[in-house]
């Protein structure tokens, strides 16, 4: 593996299949890059001539589709260096095919301030390798009381605005901050949970949690507030992003506001998409997540919705966690999964076992991310930045959480078999992840 | 002073500027423009109200609109006496009604009434056989304050009808701007509102008024800025993130002040939140009527005084 700052010299990708979702675009053929953006996408470039000194790689049976932008990773500057710096993320993004991070703002201290985002930009800026995007709190200190300086915040560079994994459970804050955010422009991201509901809970509530004596946490603790908020974006009318998904009750809330013409996204992780409560198996703390992982039927629904764009796009709900956290009795282990290095591989089981096409599930991953944020990425389109992600979809390989970039290996896909393999990333016209 | 304009004003109280036709508005501006030069000269004492009692009955603090209203009635030749009542010692509706009657068993003339609730005054003047002039009640009205600014546009600008006046600020909470947009509306004024969408009232776009949200756009081609106080408890994150930012997007410094015509005018109701909504160098500068503003508004409370003195049931 080769890492950062390889040479700038032109790039030539010949003999891919090239997956633009931004343009529909799927077709064989050579990708240009040069000087930093894409140069041009077509059949047969390599054939025509290339300007000197131009790196000519291979692409036969390979996929070269927009650098994935994970819309909702925990990177732990400023506050919990020890579960992931800026480096560490990046370097697991990079591995992963993820050429921009969208990280949260619920560290310590919170990125509540402008010179919180100016904080992040620089460290991402100093020791990133991939770019980095800050969503900025919603409320003072995520408190969920006051809304912080939007305006002041979004010019200083952030993307959007959430109290991560917290929901703001006082209305008339929400109804207030969509009403305030309309104004700049600016897009929430709301972590729809009820507190209360979830109350001591620890997985879905249901047969299964019954058996193993653990408490559940209801669907309604999630749909709940989904559906409060998107009546307060009616009331508002202002852009709403739902951070998390995971039930098929809060899919028919999204689709009545979606229908209502409301300006209104989800996302979906790729964990709730890809594993289900039966994956806690006998109390496998790597797969305690906030929200929990949900029935089978709620994880077949949603990759439908995904298939049918109800869900606009998967992000990895990136969330390292170390030993000291994890190796302790269920109900007292921290949730959250790592998921940034493993979320194209993983999500890649959905377009093998036939449920999405691929340019589909590679937008709700780059394109769709890039429009809901404003960010330049998740295209192919010629003067755009050259963030792409070079990926062979069949390669078998079985992960072995030793090798993961990440500082902690909490993933749920320790010793899984993954079908589909990034082999190289390439961040600004340099490759910054090569698989050899 | 000599003869008085003839008057046609045949109101008992004045609660509102809604209600007033556009002729008696420009009735009590003529009015008032009498008493401009009157309270010029060195002797600014008449016996219009000789005899006559005025109570300023204020639930709320007040320095200027208390003493303007304390002076035009001394200058007037009224006995003026003022009563401060601290809300937070007096339980709301029935004690307001019982104050009322009470005050009213001493025969006053003229009450001036300012109550944070909107509607008080109102409520107060079903109560009593004087005159009530509303000195600003909730959020709702503050009529003597729209006609001393229409009163300041109008010698500035020699009318007030076809000007673009921008009403910039907490336009949700304010009776300034409420009562400014009915008044300039019926002088043919063209009116905008400019604020962030949390300092908007619900409903505001059918107030006969244009809705802006930056003040950019608020302010391109406007003749007349006027500012509006912004309450400290609505600055902290509630309905605005922070005075940095309320400062940095909808005060008037002089960037922002470019955006309106070059020959435009900026007013302030007072007292202002120097680097909140308004930057020292505007409200201090060439362009600022806001001291004029104080003066318009001794000279209004005259007229006002004056118009309703004659409709007194024992005049």
């Amino acid at each position: 593996m080769r890492d950062m700052f390889s040479d700038r010299r032109p790039i030539l990708l010949t003999n891919a299949r090239i997956i633009d979702p931004s343009r529909d675009l799927d077709l064989d053929g050579d990708l240009l890059i040069a000087d930093g953006v894409i140069r041009d996408a077509k059949r047969g470039i390599g054939a025509a001539g290339v300007p000197e000194g131009t790196e000519v790689i291979d692409c036969r049976g390979k996929v070269a589709a927009p650098g994935l932008i994970d819309m909702c990773a925990f990177v732990g500057e400023p506050g919990a260096e020890y579960r992931e710096t800026f480096a560490s993320a990046s370097r697991a993004a990079a591995a992963g095919g993820v050429t921009t991070i969208v990280s949260q703002p619920d560290t310590s201290p919170a990125i509540d301030e402008p010179a919180m985002v100016d904080f992040v930009l620089r460290r991402a800026r100093d020791t990133a390798i991939v770019h980095v995007h800050p969503m900025a709190a919603l409320t003072k200190g995520i408190e969920g009381m006051e809304m912080t300086e939007i305006g002041l915040l979004k010019a200083a560079g952030a993307v959007a605005f959430t109290d991560g994994a917290k929901s703001v459970t006082n209305a008339q804050v929400m109804r207030r901050a969509l009403l305030y955010a309309r104004d700049f422009d600016a897009l929430i991201v709301h972590f729809t949970e009820d507190p209360d509901l979830v109350g001591e809970g620890v997985m879905n509530e249901g047969e299964f949690a019954a058996r193993l004596g653990l408490i559940g946490v209801p669907k309604a603790a999630e749909t709940v507030v989904l559906e409060r908020d998107l009546r307060l974006v009616a009331l508002a009318q202002g852009r709403y992003h739902a951070a998390s998904v995971t039930c098929v009750d809060s899919l028919e809330v999204l689709r009545r506001a979606k229908d209502a013409g409301l300006m209104v996204t989800a996302a979906a992780s790729i964990n709730h998409l890809t594993l289900n409560e039966i994956d806690v198996g006998s109390y496998r703390t790597f797969c305690k997540l906030a929200p929990p992982l949900r029935a089978e039927a709620d994880r077949t629904a949603l990759v439908a919705a995904l298939a049918s764009g109800l869900i606009d796009a998967v992000m990895s709900d990136h969330d390292p966690q170390d030993v000291e956290t994890k190796r302790l009795p269920f109900a007292e282990a921290a949730p959250g999964a790592i998921g940034i290095e493993t979320m194209l591989a993983a999500s890649l089981r959905l377009f093998h076992s036939g449920d999405i096409a691929l340019p589909n599930l590679l937008k709700a991953m780059s394109t769709r991310p890039a429009e809901l944020l404003g960010l330049p990425g998740g295209t192919l389109r010629p003067g755009s930045p050259a963030d792409v992600v070079v990926f062979d979809p069949d390669a078998p390989w079985v992960l072995d959480r030793a090798e993961l970039k990440s500082k902690c290996k909490n993933t749920p896909f320790d010793e899984a078999r993954l079908q589909g393999r990034v082999t190289r990333t390439i961040v600004s016209g340099r490759t910054v992840y090569e698989y050899v | 002073m000599s003869a008085a304009p003839a008057l046609r004003f045949r109101h008992r109280h004045l609660l509102g500027i809604q209600g007033l036709s556009e002729d008696e508005i420009v009735a009590l501006l003529d009015l008032s423009e009498t008493y401009v030069a009157f309270n010029r000269s060195a002797e600014k004492k008449r016996e219009l109200l000789a005899g006559r009692t005025l109570i300023n009955l204020f639930f709320e603090n007040s320095t200027r609109t208390r003493t303007s209203f304390e002076l035009a009635g001394k200058r007037l030749g009224g006995d003026v006496i003022n009563m401060q009542v601290a809300t937070s010692s007096i339980k709301k509706g029935e004690t307001l009604i019982d104050t009322a009657m009470t005050l009213n068993a001493m025969h006053p003339d003229v009450l001036v009434v300012r109550h944070p609730e909107s509607g008080a005054v109102n409520l107060l003047s079903q109560k009593v056989s004087c005159a009530v002039i509303n000195g600003g009640d909730g959020s709702h009205e503050h009529p003597t304050q729209a006609l001393l600014d229409a009163l300041t546009i109008r010698r500035n600008k020699g009318a007030i009808e076809a000007l673009t006046v921008a009403i910039c600020g907490d336009i949700a909470h304010s009776r300034v701007a409420r009562s400014n947009i009915i008044l300039l509306n019926a002088l043919g004024a063209r009116v905008r509102v400019v604020a962030p969408s949390t300092l908007l009232p619900p409903g505001i776009e059918n107030f006969g008024v244009e809705v802006c949200r930056d003040m950019r756009q608020g302010l391109r081609h406007a003749d007349i800025v006027m500012m509006l106080r912004l309450q400290r408890e609505r600055m902290n994150g509630s309905l605005v993130p922070s005075t940095q930012e309320y400062f940095a997007y909808f005060g008037l410094d002089e960037r922002k002040l470019a955006y309106a015509k070059p020959d435009a005018l900026v007013m302030h109701p007072g007292p202002m939140n120097r680097g909140v909504e308004i930057d020292s160098s505007v409200a201090d500068g060439a362009q600022s009527l806001v001291r004029e503003q104080v003066e318009m508004g001794v000279a209004v409370r005259m007229a006002v005084l004056e118009a309703l003195s004659r409709n007194l049931p024992n005049a």
